[in-house]
């Protein structure tokens, strides 16, 4: 029957009979007739289980994922290498299909999932307070806002030019109900312009939001910038890449008061772009202000040691208009996801993978920034991504070789030009465990010919396609 | 405290609170009804010291795990102490609602507001 | 069988929770990372980046190896109750089964390694995936246009009412209030708050619905929006809506749909057809994505024409020209009110609920809501008899739709137990309880969805579990007070934990 439905007609004939009714359309009597909708929905038949998996499998291969080419798309969102433990873990019955954990005694495994996520964001960020995680990057960055409004009673929003475009965009929709105003500062040489930021920061600025690494890839020195915000009372809130806490000085220790950021990286897939989690840590004294679900340690009647949902007071179900958020559903798999890859990293693999980062884009950078047309963006220090500029214009160089069919795909890096007009000639390459130094080289490779025109002959190539002899990949 | 009790020496307020007058200052706090609604209280922040609170308007909140309550000032006046043991011991307002469950301490703007509020017997008829 | 009020321990209770920090051991590891590569060096980390940037020490993460991380989180696992182990009949949160086809067709490579910044030309298939959702459920909801941005429902009544200001503001009007029925779900006031708009409440009259004589009175120019759900969260049909959609219509207001209570009237009734002009859908409720144990879910918004032209951007269409038919990422959207989050949306749940409507189709979603309807009207039925009857009246005494509201005072004055104890004793029963001490409208409140992908023998087993227990509180309340017995904790110390509240391991 339709639906995963069990009820058979027999069942509906007795069912019915306890009722009282002689049809189920009496049930809906309750709906004045005008409002009935008297005819099908207009939408195809359902389709067996089978139809439905070649429909969608058939939408599936004609995208072109991380499998079938190298990605060095990032922007907040990254390939990596994702352990197979995850998806055996959260594919579990038991953290697939509970519902939110309002009956503590029965939801001990979710719970302690959330309060050991808790710890590890605390410990990546260097703040003490965390909650069991929000939807995602961009929004987190307007419940920061939020709480800084209610904590300063002030509505200016500061905001820098490096936070990422979406997340810039989220906090300018979000200001309009939140009633506050967003000021941007410039960045200068790739970084956030220490100048411009203390000129914007005022008695009137309840928030001051850098990202480190910045959107263009480079390492802020947030303690420093962070000296004008503190000078004036407000907040200081910056969006961290979780990959990059394995060897950037946290938040926590650079004066911030709310740490927030993308989780994708840590144990979720790309799934063009969602679901994923936000992560959102904060000094003590905001704990009473934090936004979304936080789990707590306590005892159960006999002693036992055991975890529940605390300070609900804050949140939509109790305090209704006066809630620190309206947030129910949060992404609570997908933090699971994100401490079962933590845990599988681990203290040390944790250290290893950021330099692993940081050495293996310093050498995509050099390779490609020293390519024939090409040059780095700014010198400015990165970690796993960085901006190329490039003297030819990016739809000619990026523009893979097509055939009888159309023109090629696009390479998968990350152009500029749209979020940011003042860099229209660059693109944002991001390096994960995952782009092997052969990928580098395939990509520079293809960024040569690219420059140069692919109808140019510039090197010879084997039959594997790499390029010889007097070739330019160094 | 166990049971209801509803000290002569005070004055009420329908929204559940007392008041202690002495001379020009008040000492406030909520009444045995209000912490017996509202559960364990777990938190309560005052207002900052040098603060106004307006006679029937909230001044403060009180919560319990379930729950958040408004507490009303049964009278005006300017704050001139918090009862700071509240932080580390919220379980008093349960305990010991008019003694060591007290809430602040103002100095009155307009003492014929007292003549306004109830007294025990008028609260305790009140909540029949 | 033994009682188990006689247990003092069950072997589930024994196994102490112990966190995977406890469990690390200094120098254990589960991750091998690739080799760095031919040709890269390894220079110190302090040539690359500055000193004074870097982390001095590391952070304080699990030293697990791999079999103690799968152990650990398997253990975890079973003390958790789930959908598929068991009956979950959570009023308004539409239980329902989590078809698996939908975890095989999300994890497809094709649309779960696709980067959300990929090209559009190179993600026809993932772009067409949102489109048809968008399709349908403009076909279900009755309204033209979908947006699929935002995450959950609860930030889908969000940019409901930035939409809402959006389209005031358009009209150079600025109207300050929002009203919302008493019974709503605590999400409506606080979204309202956060689009910087005042709450108003509205009263509900005897038969559950709006009280209409109470809208009139408060329905003025300063109203922006009315945010309703229909059937309401006591799961009665409200037969006023024509009326109230005039009424607030005429003000110049909007009318908002909190779709949480879609599961009733998928194919019966259609809230743009009501009159609504904004709706939000909650995929985690009706359209099968799984709960996650707290999200992940999806909130899309339905819109009227006219407020079309604030929806977030980028949207996603359908473009048909010379070079045939394609799908793209519309930026070009000045009235737009902007983003709510980064990129397009919870892709991987449109994938899982694009298949669950693909599977079903028209008349099997139809036939969902009901069957819903039927299962949530044969519990109530079955409730109305014996002990429950009596001591847990239903708070309307009409048909309702896939939800229904008892009242447990009866039983808390009669038997001296409480909703709260019952659902505790409920635990030890093997079922997760109802929805307690919601709406606040009724006292000791108890909201049973049964959905319907359940069994009758389940929900036959429910009423047959909540008669005993109430047999067993008029002999012994205590049991019910002092539930659950079996679970692998028992009674949590809520108050302690807020009082002084522990969120992390200490270090």
């Amino acid at each position: 029957m339709a639906g995963y439905a069990p009820i058979t007609p027999t069942d509906q004939a007795e069912m019915l009979a306890a009722i009282g009714v002689d049809s189920i359309d009496e049930l809906f009597a309750q709906i004045p007739e005008d409002l009935r909708l008297g005819r099908p929905l207009d939408l195809p038949d359902g389709m067996s289980e089978s139809e439905v998996y070649r429909f969608l499998a058939g939408l599936a291969d004609t995208n072109l994922d991380a499998e079938r080419i190298p990605s060095f798309l990032g922007a907040g969102m990254y390939d990596h290498y994702v352990p197979a433990i995850v998806e055996a873990i959260i594919g579990r019955s038991e953290f697939l299909t509970p519902y939110t954990p309002y009956q503590p005694e029965v939801s001990q495994g979710g719970l302690q999932v959330m309060f050991e996520f808790q710890t590890a964001m605390s410990e990546l960020t260097g703040l003490p307070v965390s909650n069991a995680g929000l939807y995602e990057g961009p929004s987190a960055a307007a419940s920061a806002a939020y709480l800084a409004m209610g904590q300063t009673g002030r509505t200016g929003l500061v905001a820098s030019r490096g936070l990422h475009p979406h997340s810039r965009e989220t906090l300018a929709t979000h200001a309009v109900g939140f009633g506050a105003t967003v000021a941007e500062v410039g960045l200068e040489g790739g970084l956030t312009s220490g100048e411009e930021l203390e000129a914007a920061v005022t008695e009137e600025t309840a928030a001051v939001f850098l990202q480190n690494p910045n959107f263009l890839g480079a390492v802020e020195d947030v303690a420093a910038l962070g000296e004008a915000v503190a000078a004036k009372g407000a907040l200081l809130v910056v969006a961290v890449d979780p990959m990059t806490l394995g060897i950037l000085r946290p938040p926590g220790e650079c004066g911030a008061d709310i740490a927030y950021g993308e989780g994708q990286p840590l144990g979720n897939r790309l799934d063009f772009g969602g679901p994923s989690f936000g992560f959102f840590c904060a000094k003590e004294e905001h704990i009473r202000k934090m936004p979304g679900r936080i789990a707590g340690e306590t005892t159960d009647a006999d002693g036992r040691r055991g975890f529940v949902l605390t300070l609900q007071t804050r949140e939509q179900h109790i305090r209704r208009e006066k809630a620190t958020s309206n947030i129910c559903t949060a992404q609570a798999l997908n933090a699971l996801a994100g401490m079962v890859h933590l845990a599988w990293l681990g203290k040390r693999g944790f250290v290893e993978l950021g330099e692993l980062l940081a050495r293996r884009t310093a050498h995509a950078r050099r390779l490609i920034g020293g390519l024939e047309g090409f040059e780095p963006l700014a010198d400015a220090p990165v970690v796993r991504e960085f901006a190329i500029r490039s003297e030819r214009p990016l739809d000619e160089v990026l523009r893979l070789p097509g055939d009888e069919a159309g023109p090629g795909p696009l390479l998968p890096v990350y152009p500029l030009g749209r979020d940011y007009p003042e860099y229209e000639d660059a693109f944002l390459v991001a390096i994960t465990e995952s782009r092997s130094v052969e990928d580098v080289e395939w990509l520079a490779h293809m960024l040569e010919h690219g420059q140069a025109g692919w109808d140019e002959h510039i090197h010879d190539h084997d039959e594997a396609g790499n390029p010889v002899a007097n070739g330019a990949v160094r | 405290m166990a049971e209801a009790s509803y000290p002569e020496d005070l004055k009420y307020h329908p929204e559940h609170d007392w008041a202690r007058i002495e001379g020009d200052e008040a000492v406030l706090g909520v009444t045995w009804y209000a912490q017996d609604s509202l559960g364990e209280v777990v938190f309560f922040e005052g207002p900052e010291v040098g603060s106004e609170v307006t006679k029937d308007q909230p001044y403060a909140e009180v919560e319990s795990v379930k729950a958040v309550s408004d507490v009303v000032a049964p009278v005006s006046g300017e704050v001139i102490a918090v009862n700071e043991a509240l932080a580390d011991a919220p379980e008093s307002i349960n305990a010991d609602p008019y003694q060591s469950g007290w809430l602040v301490r103002i100095r009155l703007s307009d003492p014929s507001e007292v003549d306004g509020l109830m007294d025990a017997a008028a609260y305790a008829a009140s909540l029949e | 069988m033994s009682d188990a009020t006689t247990i003092a321990e069950t072997p589930q209770q024994a196994d102490r929770a112990i966190t995977i920090y406890e469990k690390s051991v200094p120098g254990r590891r589960a991750a091998q990372l690739p080799p760095l590569g031919e040709g890269v060096e390894e220079t110190p980390i302090d040539q690359l980046i500055p000193a004074h940037l870097l982390r001095e020490e590391p952070a304080e993460l699990p030293e697990v190896s791999e079999p103690e991380i799968v152990r650990h989180y398997n253990r975890l696992s079973r003390r958790n109750f789930d959908l598929d182990t068991g009956f979950y009949p959570l009023g308004s949160c539409t239980m329902k089964y989590n078809p698996r086809l939908n975890e095989r067709v999300a994890a497809l490579p094709g649309h779960a390694r696709l980067h959300p910044a990929t090209a559009p030309a190179e993600a026809q298939g993932a772009l067409e995936v949102m489109y048809l959702l968008q399709e349908s459920l403009a076909e279900i909801t009755g309204l033209p246009t979908v947006s699929l941005q935002p995450s959950a429902g609860s930030q889908g009544e969000l940019a409901g009412l930035l939409l809402t200001r959006a389209y005031h503001a358009d009209r150079g009007r600025n109207p300050g209030k929002v009203l919302t029925p008493d019974t709503a779900h605590g999400t409506n006031p606080a979204s309202v708050t956060m689009a910087g708009y005042e709450v108003v409440k509205v009263a509900t009259d005897e038969q559950g619905g709006v009280d209409v004589d109470d809208l009139r009175s408060k329905i003025d120019e300063d109203v922006a929006c009315l945010m309703l759900t229909n059937p309401n969260t006591l799961g009665v049909f409200d037969r006023n809506i024509a009326e109230i959609a005039s009424l607030v219509h005429e003000t110049g207001a909007l009318l908002y749909y909190d779709g949480a209570n879609l599961n009733a009237i998928m194919g019966q009734a259609r809230p743009g057809d009501m009159g609504f002009d904004i709706v939000h859908v909650n995929l985690h409720k009706s359209f099968s994505q799984p709960h996650g144990g707290g999200g992940p879910g999806a909130g899309p918004i339905a819109v009227s024409e006219r407020v079309e032209p604030f929806i977030p951007r980028p949207q996603v269409v359908r473009v048909e020209d010379e070079r045939g038919e394609r799908f793209e990422l519309d930026h070009d959207r000045p009235k737009s009110i902007g983003r709510l989050r980064g990129f397009q949306g919870n892709f991987g749940v449109f994938v899982r609920s694009l298949a669950y409507v693909l599977s079903l189709g028209g008349d099997g979603l139809a036939e969902a809501s009901r069957l819903a309807v039927l299962n949530a009207n044969y519990l109530k039925a079955r409730l109305a008899e014996g002990r429950a009857g009596r001591y847990l009246p239903v708070a309307f005494d009409r048909h309702c739709m896939h939800e229904f509201v008892l009242s447990g005072a009866p039983m808390k004055k009669e038997l001296g137990i409480k909703t709260l104890d019952l659902a505790k004793r409920l635990l030890d029963f093997g079922y997760h309880p109802p929805t307690v001490y919601f709406p606040l409208l009724v006292d000791e409140a108890l909201m049973i969805e049964p959905v319907e992908t359940e069994a009758r023998s389940e929900l036959d087993g429910f009423a047959d579990a909540i008669e005993r227990i109430l047999e067993e509180a008029e002999s012994d309340p205590e049991i019910a007070r002092n539930a659950p017995y079996t679970t692998p904790v028992r009674r949590l110390d809520e108050v302690g934990a807020t009082r002084r509240p522990v969120i992390r391991q200490p270090r």
